[in-house]
């Protein structure tokens, strides 16, 4: 029985670690994440949980996370643009205990906004931009990432 | 010298292989080439069919996408109102079925079935139409104009500005752009963004 209540306690403590309440953004507060100097490489990933792609490329961005210290990796869950209500992803980050930086961006006529993110991007989900925050290097990719791509991109702009 | 020409032919091949793996896309205003593909009743549509109208809404289409499943109605809207003006639609699906389960042929065939489809969806197999076009997500519209036969972009983009809901939507881009082009006047606004599921590429 004390047993059981210690691995219960500990299933609370590792529970709350590992969940995190999203912060829900507008571009402003994006660009501003995109333009702010740092030494860290940026990575950002476009994503939602509708999009079957994207989740299979998101345990990549956790290892970059977990892995790389000269990197932060941001990923921008695309998820209010269909349904305002955000609980579908806090659920989702529960369940996944993504320890990647997540927020969501409210945004509507996206039309006006997608080209300012980056030039080529058409809109479609996933996409990723890598920035080196000191030159201002920049990688743009608008597809399911594969093993080894992002360690690619992050040496393309190094 | 001896080492030149076959250094030459593999920059030709080279240079040929880069040609045929960048996405050849159309543009505004750009004349498309003629395709066929198979409608979900089983027969073969192309494009030159629709020679006597004004022109086509050509829709990259799919049953799987959040964003195809809340533009569905107003697609079949657009084709209401505008078949009989002469700019009837086509959709398209170029999503792998391999990669999107939903979207195989017999799943296509259901949805039309379905929302009772007075206009064709047809499947993109080989993914060669999609390519050409330069199509990237699901909605992505390309409207064409007849232009004595032959078939000129005209808009390129967004059915509206709200995937949420379509009564709160400021800017209706296609019903702009065919309105305008039924009246002889220039599309307002003939190339537009929005977020959307990626089309689903074989070996992408």
């Amino acid at each position: 029985m004390k047993k059981n209540i210690i691995a219960m306690i500990m299933s609370c403590v590792v529970f709350g670690a590992a969940a995190q309440k999203a912060e829900v953004v507008k571009l402003d507060k994006l660009q501003q994440i995109m333009e702010t100097k740092s030494d860290k490489i940026r990575v950002i990933n476009f994503w939602a949980t509708w999009c079957a792609p994207c989740i299979k490329e998101l345990p990549l961005f956790e290892k970059l996370h977990a892995e790389r210290s000269d990197v932060k990796v941001t990923l921008v869950s695309m998820d209010l643009d269909l349904d305002p209500n955000p609980e579908k992803v806090y659920k989702f980050l529960d369940r996944k205990k993504l320890q990647s930086e997540v927020l969501l961006l409210n945004e509507q006529n996206a039309n006006s906004w997608i080209g300012k993110i980056d030039k080529s991007w058409s809109g479609a989900l996933p996409a990723t931009i890598v920035i080196n925050p000191k030159t201002g290097q920049r990688k743009f990719i608008e597809r399911q990432l594969h093993e080894g791509d992002l360690e690619k991109l992050i040496a393309e702009v190094q | 010298m001896k080492l030149i020409k076959p250094i030459l032919l593999m920059l030709c091949f080279a240079a040929l292989t880069a040609g045929r793996t960048a996405a050849p896309n159309y543009g505004v205003g750009d004349t498309v080439a003629d395709f066929k593909l198979k409608n979900v009743d089983g027969k073969m549509v192309s494009l030159s069919d629709y020679k006597s109208g004004k022109g086509v809404i050509v829709i990259f289409d799919c049953n799987t996408c959040p964003y195809s499943k809340a533009y569905n109605d107003r697609i079949i809207a657009l084709n209401k109102k505008y078949a009989a003006q002469g700019f009837p639609v086509i959709t398209i699906n170029a999503n792998d079925p391999s990669d999107s389960e939903g979207d195989s042929f017999d799943e296509m065939v259901a949805l039309a079935k379905r929302k009772k489809y007075d206009f064709p969806y047809l499947v993109d197999e080989t993914q060669n139409v999609a390519r050409a076009f330069g199509a990237t997500n699901t909605p992505h519209v390309f409207v064409l104009k007849n232009e004595g036969g032959a078939f000129t972009v005209a808009y390129i983009g967004a059915i509206d500005d709200n995937a949420r809901d379509a009564s709160s939507a400021s800017k209706k881009y296609v019903e702009d752009a065919v309105d305008a082009l039924l009246s002889n006047k220039a599309v307002p606004a003939a190339k537009t963004r929005a977020i959307g599921c990626g089309i689903k590429w074989k070996n992408a």
